[in-house]
């Protein structure tokens, strides 16, 4: 519509607005499988524990993560201030990284499997499973919003003066950012720094 | 219908108080030194400080990034009402939830 | 003003309004919610139907009508039909229809998103019916419980899948319920002049902001148990089925609040209109209902007081659920205070608003019965609970909802609803609905159980004759329905004129013509009183008796107001419809395990997000214009 936010009751965009709402759901979400997986953190029937993870590894890809948030802001930043061709660049560099972080995902996804950590080996190893998998879901379909956010504006279907979508995608992956952030300290870095002492 | 607008409408557009690239890298600076310490708790002995240290280095990184590169801080308050609601219930339900669990042990009635 | 639908011929976007077509890719709200309300129609055919066959089932002791198998599937889709496919969508076409109208708005935040809720739940309530053909329907029961639920023999993938699809549906519809609240009053309406069921809705909303997300996180680890051999509620390896319990509960209490809440706003709009006073502390009943909404969250494991959770939680939450009837009763007060020394006027809507506070007060009371726990250790999987959560559900939610229907018949319409049929369908309504549910109060106590598919013989001739009473009920529900649903129809036809204020109402949506014109407002209104219709037509005495206000005296608050040249209304579009049947080969996908049908949903849905962001949108384009293009400012009716 032609939102023009004077219009609207509380002067803020229908969209952003709504996007923070959803946002705000999402909390339930995550907390949910998070409070499984803290709730089946020794139920591993046998199978391999927290001790599995290798938290080198999973540290850089969180930073490659979070570094990612920077990129994301800078691209709308420069939307802002009208300038298509950086956002674009910087909204390149943040799926790039979006895609790193997914790839290390998949790679320790993949490590863990050959150790003999498989979904149903126990409650432990669903519920991590599920939780980080849904996280990556949810990168991957940053990755898409991304995507196509940079199809758009080269198309011209998104113009200068549309810093809102920008800031409409950079609210959701600045969201699964902290979520990671959450992620990176309760599910691998407490957990085994617990076990190791 | 914009004769129908309130001063503070009006206000409320008109702010452009975005900080400058150069405050979000100095952010995403601190960030990276955040996480540094946090993995540094993996290589070094921190004894009994080590998780309370871990929490608050989450929360701190977590405040961060919400209220500089969301805008949290330079947005309508409402945005962060709906943000810390939802978080809030969360952390409340979940906590309680996990708090009655342990109770599963208790004798039945 | 007249040239809203000449201006809608952009290429790639459906132009025609009316028709098959126009109805198919509709945004307008109006529409959409009255295509919930016949989809609900159909689907509490097939849940009374349901009913029905458990009914004669149970008539006798011993008896064999149905296999125990068949039984299960039925009471299980019963549940499920009830609460999702019914109570919940007809609560989201008052939402769609009213909440635009009632704050001043020409719709309602995203109206494309709002045709998507719409088919999402069609086809998700037809994803769950499917399942009779394809080997035989969930009968685990409506909460699922694991590990049962785990099992295939219990067919309950179809249940995580089918209601997680309505979740989104519920989702999507919560965010664009809220935003348009929030955010497209008309100027003037602030929070406390609001209309309560504006204030229900958002309250409303935002429990199921709230509470859909867990359930959903449970319905998925089910799928993820049930299908892809995951260990999440698998006592074997360690899993908690109790786990299963405490997320469903959690989504489950808020629920209940999610399914009463709007028919509470309905019947605090009803009442003060006919009982020509307005509502008895307007700012009770709001700030009642949000703590309620508040404490719904707090009270959920009265639900598993048999089950291991321990004394001390037992007892915190026998508290907690005695404390939410505190502002449930002070709704109740309000509402009769609000009738009390009121010129009562007692036609159908006021009827059945009369029903639900007495019908729902004695569910209330057999409600806080359950919080005493040794009581609810008795009571637990009897028929007294099916007792109580049919006074709620069915003499509450639904006895005011259907007191909306007949309230807003004439604003959709323009007819009215036959009077007498009316008054004979409440009648044998309130009659069916007590003997059928009454007498079920005392066969639990005695010790009947639920989800048992044959009444064991043992248990005595005077359950029977309760039971045989029930069943009784049902017929005479039955036949009542008969005349509602001739009543609607004959009234559509041929009903009465109406007027465009047939009740001499209070609130904004009966200020617009009846039925209501394409665009709701000629002009926007702008409000200046809680009741805003009711003060422009009405002014106090020196005594504070209403006097009308002769027609042309008043001073008209809008006269000055800027005409709106130019409504712009949304658009219609066939992608919402395209989009959401992508949810089929991703359900079944799900179900079977299918990779393949999965990624085909997947990318379904995502190709028709793009066609949704692609397809072109109004005055040459969609949000903030460039300068060079910048036209007249626009009354607006939503983003698209």
């Amino acid at each position: 519509m032609a939102t023009d936010v004077a219009t609207t009751t509380l002067g803020i965009d229908h969209r952003k607005l709504g996007m923070w709402t959803f946002l705000g759901s999402e909390f339930l979400f995550f907390g949910a499988f998070v409070s499984a997986y803290l709730l089946y953190l020794d139920t591993t029937a046998g199978g391999p524990g927290v001790e599995i993870f290798d938290i080198p590894f999973t540290s850089i890809s969180s930073f490659v993560l979070l570094m990612s948030s920077l990129t994301m802001v800078l691209a709308h930043h420069a939307h802002t201030k009208g300038d298509l061709r950086r956002m674009r660049l910087w909204i390149l560099a943040t799926a790039g990284q979006g895609a790193v972080f997914l790839g290390g995902q998949v790679f320790e996804f993949n490590v863990f499997f050959r150790e003999g950590l498989e979904l149903s080996t126990s409650p432990f190893a669903t519920s991590f499973y599920i939780l980080t998998g849904f996280h990556g879901l949810h990168v991957f379909v940053g990755i898409l919003l991304l995507g196509s956010l940079y199809v758009l504006s080269l198309t011209g279907k998104i113009k200068a003066n549309q810093d809102v979508k920008t800031e409409m995608i950079g609210l959701y992956w600045h969201f699964v950012d902290i979520i990671w952030v959450v992620i990176f300290t309760v599910v691998y870095l407490i957990p085994e720094i617990a076990v190791l002492d | 219908m914009s004769s129908t607008q309130t001063p503070e409408q009006q206000a409320d557009q008109g702010h452009d108080n975005h900080p400058t690239p150069r405050q979000y890298v100095n952010i995403a600076l601190v960030l990276a030194v955040l996480t540094a310490l946090e993995v540094s708790t993996y290589f070094f002995e921190f004894g009994a400080i080590a998780i309370p240290l871990l929490v608050v280095l989450m929360v701190v990184k977590f405040l961060y990034v919400a209220g500089w590169f969301m805008h949290l801080k330079f947005d309508s308050p409402i945005y962060s009402r709906l943000m810390y609601t939802g978080l809030a219930f969360a952390l409340v339900l979940y906590a309680v939830m996990a708090v009655v669990t342990l109770f599963d042990h208790a004798p039945m009635i | 003003m007249s040239s809203t639908t000449e201006q809608t011929g952009y290429a790639g976007r459906p132009r025609q309004r009316d028709g098959f077509v126009g109805w198919i890719t509709t945004t307008d709200h109006k529409k959409i919610g009255v295509m919930y309300f016949i989809t609900v129609l159909v689907f509490f055919a097939l849940g009374g139907i349901e009913s029905g066959f458990i009914r004669w089932q149970l008539a006798q002791a011993e008896q064999n009508v149905l296999t125990e198998e068949i039984y299960n599937q039925f009471f299980t889709m019963h549940g499920i039909t009830m609460v999702f496919l019914v109570v919940m969508p007809l609560s989201a076409a008052f939402f769609n229809y009213l909440i635009p109208l009632m704050i001043g708005a020409r719709d309602v935040a995203f109206p494309r998103l709002n045709a998507f809720s719409y088919w999402v739940y069609l086809f998700g309530g037809i994803f769950l019916y499917s399942s009779f053909a394809l080997g035989g329907a969930p009968n685990g029961s409506w909460v699922g419980y694991a590990p049962l639920s785990t099992d295939a023999v219990s067919n309950m993938a179809f249940y995580a899948v089918g209601l997680n699809i309505l979740g989104v549906s519920s989702l999507a519809a919560a965010v664009n319920f809220i935003v348009t609240i929030l955010n497209m009053r008309a100027p003037g309406m602030t929070f406390m002049r609001m209309p309560v069921f504006v204030w229900m809705a958002l309250v409303t909303n935002f429990l199921l902001l709230f509470a859909l997300p867990i359930i959903a996180v449970a319905l998925f680890m089910l799928n993820v148990d049930a299908v892809f051999g995951g260990q999440f509620f698998e006592p074997a390896t360690g899993g908690d089925p109790i786990l299963y319990q405490h997320l469903f509960w959690l989504f489950g209490h808020p629920e209940v609040y999610i399914m009463i809440l709007p028919a509470m706003g309905i019947i605090s709009e009803i009442l003060p209109v006919n009982s020509r006073k307005p509502l008895f502390g307007y700012a009770a009943v709001v700030f009642a209902g949000a703590a309620i909404g508040f404490i719904g969250f707090g009270v959920w494991a009265h639900h598993m007081f048999t089950s291991a959770i321990g004394p001390v939680a037992r007892s915190a939450f026998a508290l907690s659920t005695m404390f939410i009837a505190v502002p449930t009763g002070i709704k109740i007060f309000n509402w009769v205070f609000t009738m009390w020394g009121g010129k009562l006027r007692f036609n159908t809507p006021m009827l059945f608003s009369i029903g639900f506070v007495s019908m729902f007060t004695i569910g209330g009371l057999s409600g806080v019965t359950h919080a005493i726990v040794p009581h609810n250790a008795q009571q637990h999987d009897t028929y007294y609970v099916v007792a109580h959560f049919h006074y709620v559900l069915f003499g509450g939610a639904l006895f005011g909802l259907i007191a909306g229907i007949y309230f807003w018949f004439p604003k959709v319409t323009g007819k009215m609803m036959d009077e007498k049929l009316g008054k004979w369908h409440f009648w044998t309504w309130l009659a069916g609905f007590n003997l059928t549910f009454g007498p079920m109060h005392m066969s639990g106590l005695l010790g009947q159980p639920r989800r048992t598919a044959v009444l064991p013989g043992e248990l005595g001739s005077t359950v029977e004759l309760y039971n045989l009473l029930s069943s009784l009920g049902f017929v005479v529900l039955f036949g009542s329905a008969l005349v509602f649903l001739y009543n609607l129809i004959d009234s559509t036809r041929n009903g009465e004129a109406s007027g465009d204020d047939p009740w001499d109402a209070r609130t904004l949506e009966w200020i617009t013509p009846s039925p209501t014109p394409f665009e709701n407002f000629h002009v926007v209104p702008t409000i200046t009183h809680r009741d805003e219709f009711w003060h422009r037509k009405y002014a106090e005495d020196e005594a504070g008796r209403a006097i009308p206000v002769p027609a042309g005296a008043a001073e008209d608050p809008d006269a000055g107001a800027e005409h709106d040249e130019h409504i712009h209304m949304p658009d219609p579009s066939y992608w919402p419809l395209v989009q959401t049947l992508g949810f089929f080969p991703f359900g079944y996908g799900l179900v079977y395990g299918n990779f393949l049908l999965i990624g085909l949903g997947l990318a379904w849905l995502v190709i028709g997000m793009y066609g949704w962001i692609i397809e072109p949108v109004a005055e040459g384009d969609d949000d903030e214009p460039d300068d060079a293009e910048q036209v007249a400012p626009t009354a607006t009716a939503g983003a698209h």
